[in-house]
């Protein structure tokens, strides 16, 4: 079950030559790419990069888009996932999108991917070093909702400055009895940068620290990119006291019968009969392809 | 189960018939032609140009038909072509003093050098539905005189700059970045400010100049001029080493007159905000001045306690297509999040174990 052993997926559709490869324009791409090589250099540091307009809306993976569409080569194998799902509707558009202006393969399978553009998941299956992990982010900056001025947190990250972070979790312990963040929990990148690891649940924030794989982050409209290179520590915040946790569920997929991915909840009926299923799909579908099965 | 988020790719497909099949309308209606839109609708044409940064009528009209008239996804429409269009030279400064004109105003004198020109405004028309319309009529309206004298109209506030009474702007002679190309810093630089205004929301800038009118920045406006008509664009290639005149482009040029009532070291001065729209937009051209002005707080030492003063605030919420895209991201599915809120919330509600501290 090794990717090199598998027969590599084919492009399905033809290119529209209409379009520069991948849509953007080579100095666009070459653009992005340096910021991209600055943001390996410095990771979890967010580089201002001169984001353009797509034909998509902003909010809707702009910025993803832009970074797979500077990184994308005609060899590439591209899975494009939204909540975790490869036939989520944005998740189909944007695959599409790449389909038809870049002529490339997509698949759905985690280890045929080269690169895999995400809102909000990160694929249960470990990722190896020849893929790249494209996130799509909404608001890169993890101070944001503590301090609203874009200037005044720029000087905070530069001065180390990240007490109010701290503040804010405590606090949440001293009401709730619990850090009240559930998703874009904020990480701290190679000791140095607190970083919002976009809204993936904070479930798969383990799965960023010493990844074998090479994570970018695009926020189109903010005009930010950001990365964590391959090997890096990136540690959750947390406490001595009240150490990180992630989310447990006393169910089972429905489907597979997985105890450990992360699981959405279906509601069946009026009456509010609950099901759980894998949000990983393709995590899903393998499992059901080796034969486990659910209740 | 599962029927939430499956069958995708069909679905994008139909939805999209659909979206054609609501465009049209009834089919034994006449289909509405983009010259249509151009000639009948020229201000819905200006606004699109304007906020989708794009001087093209054709395509701000076809832009128009394709969106079904809904104007901020018109205007995304054109942006995401703009988009891929290479720059091949950046134009002259316009000089807008050479403007010919189709209409001009000032609110601060009674009558100027030039004179006031009146032109096609809804100003002074009583807001009564004309029920005539409603047939299909012609109303050719009065013909221009091909031969009407033409005045020199300087403009209005260079006459107080002569007497010293409104602040000189300066020109600093430093390159002029595009915000369309480079991400915007703070603080940005007045062309910056500018370009981020021009691109903005109209209703967005109306509603924040209309703040600072009611006391939320208070910085006493008067309207100095406006002037509307068309003004020749001039480009300088590099391999000519003269300039030529490559066309000519409607616009609506505002200065507002604003009071400064002076400092330490500068005497009571005038001082001025500035818009600038393609086609004939006003309201977007004013909400602009407004704005213009009440982020110079920081230029005269006001003190700076409304939003419409806040640079970061009005330049990073301004953009429509932005604003749209994020609200509008909302109708994305959330299940991943939401399924850790659900797990959260309910995890906040059971009995803590070890009490709150």
């Amino acid at each position: 079950m090794n990717a090199a052993t598998q027969p590599r997926p084919q492009p399905q559709t033809p290119r529209d030559e209409a379009y520069n490869f991948a849509y953007l324009d080579e100095q666009t791409k070459r653009m992005i790419r340096r910021g991209l090589l600055k943001a390996v250099a410095i990771p979890g540091y967010q580089v201002p990069f001169g984001g353009r307009e797509m034909p998509l809306p902003y909010g809707w993976g702009t910025g993803g888009m832009q970074l797979t569409a500077a990184i994308l080569g005609a060899e590439d194998v591209l899975k494009v996932i939204d909540q975790g799902a490869d036939d989520t509707t944005n998740a189909v558009s944007i695959r599409r999108f790449f389909a038809r202006t870049a002529g490339v393969a997509t698949t759905e399978r985690t280890p045929e991917a080269t690169i895999i553009q995400t809102r909000h998941r990160i694929p249960e299956t470990p990722l190896h070093a020849d893929q790249i992990m494209v996130y799509q982010v909404p608001i890169p900056e993890p101070l944001r909702f503590i301090e609203p001025s874009e200037t005044e947190t720029r000087t905070m990250h530069a001065l180390n400055d990240y007490g109010v972070m701290h503040v804010k979790l405590y606090e949440d312990i001293a009401t709730f009895g619990h850090i009240a963040t559930a998703y874009a929990y904020p990480v701290t990148v190679d000791e140095r940068y607190v970083m919002d690891p976009s809204p993936i649940p904070k479930f798969d924030n383990p799965k960023l620290d010493m990844s074998s794989a090479l994570m970018l982050f695009g926020a189109g409209r903010e005009k930010r990119l950001y990365a964590v290179p391959p090997f890096t520590r990136v540690t959750s915040l947390d406490f001595e006291d009240h150490p990180f946790e992630v989310q447990k569920w006393e169910h089972s997929c429905a489907i597979c019968g997985s105890h450990d991915s992360f699981l959405d909840e279906l509601i069946l009926d009026d009456q509010g009969t609950q099901s759980f299923v894998c949000s990983d799909t393709d995590y899903c579908a393998q499992r059901v392809s080796q034969g486990r099965a659910g209740q | 189960m599962y029927v939430a988020v499956k069958g995708g790719e069909q679905a994008i497909d139909n939805a999209h018939k659909l979206l054609a099949k609501q465009r049209r309308g009834d089919t034994s209606v006449a289909e509405l032609g983009v010259e249509q839109i151009r000639q009948q609708l020229p201000l819905a044409v200006a606004r699109v140009m304007t906020e989708g940064s794009l001087y093209d009528a054709e395509l701000a009209a076809l832009a128009i038909k394709q969106s079904a008239g809904d104007l901020v996804e018109a205007i995304f429409l054109l942006r995401a072509y703009r988009t891929t269009l290479t720059r091949f030279s950046a134009s002259l400064p316009i000089d807008t003093s050479a403007m010919q004109l189709n209409r001009r105003l000032s609110a601060t004198f009674k009558d100027v050098p030039g004179g006031q020109l009146l032109g096609p405004t809804f100003d002074y028309t009583h807001r009564l539905l004309d029920f005539t319309l409603l047939a299909e009529g012609e109303f050719p309206g009065p013909e221009a005189q091909a031969d009407a004298a033409v005045q020199d109209c300087p403009r209005v506030l260079g006459l107080l700059a002569k007497e010293g009474l409104i602040k000189e702007e300066q020109d600093t002679g430093a390159p002029v970045a595009d915000i369309t190309r480079e991400p915007l810093e703070y603080p940005a630089s007045r062309a910056e400010r500018l370009q981020a205004l021009a691109r903005g929301d109209e209703g967005f800038l109306l509603a924040l100049g209309y703040s600072t009118q009611r006391g939320y920045g208070r910085n006493h406006p008067f309207a100095g001029e406006i002037r509307v008509g068309e003004v020749e664009v001039w480009i300088e290639p590099e391999e000519l080493g003269f300039p030529i005149s490559i066309g000519a482009i409607e616009l609506t040029e505002c200065e507002m007159v604003n009071q400064f009532v002076g400092s330490a070291t500068e005497l009571p001065q005038f001082t001025r905000g500035y818009g600038l729209a393609f086609g004939h937009a006003e309201r977007k051209a004013m909400g602009m001045a407004l704005v213009d002005r009440s982020l110079r707080a920081g230029e005269y030492s006001e003190e700076i306690v409304s939003p419409a003063q806040q640079e970061e605030f009005v330049l990073a919420h301004c953009d429509n297509v932005e604003a749209a895209g994020f609200v509008s991201h909302l109708k994305l599915p959330h299940y991943v999040d939401f399924q850790a809120e659900l797990e959260l919330i309910r995890k906040l509600r059971k009995p803590s174990k070890e009490p709150a501290q």
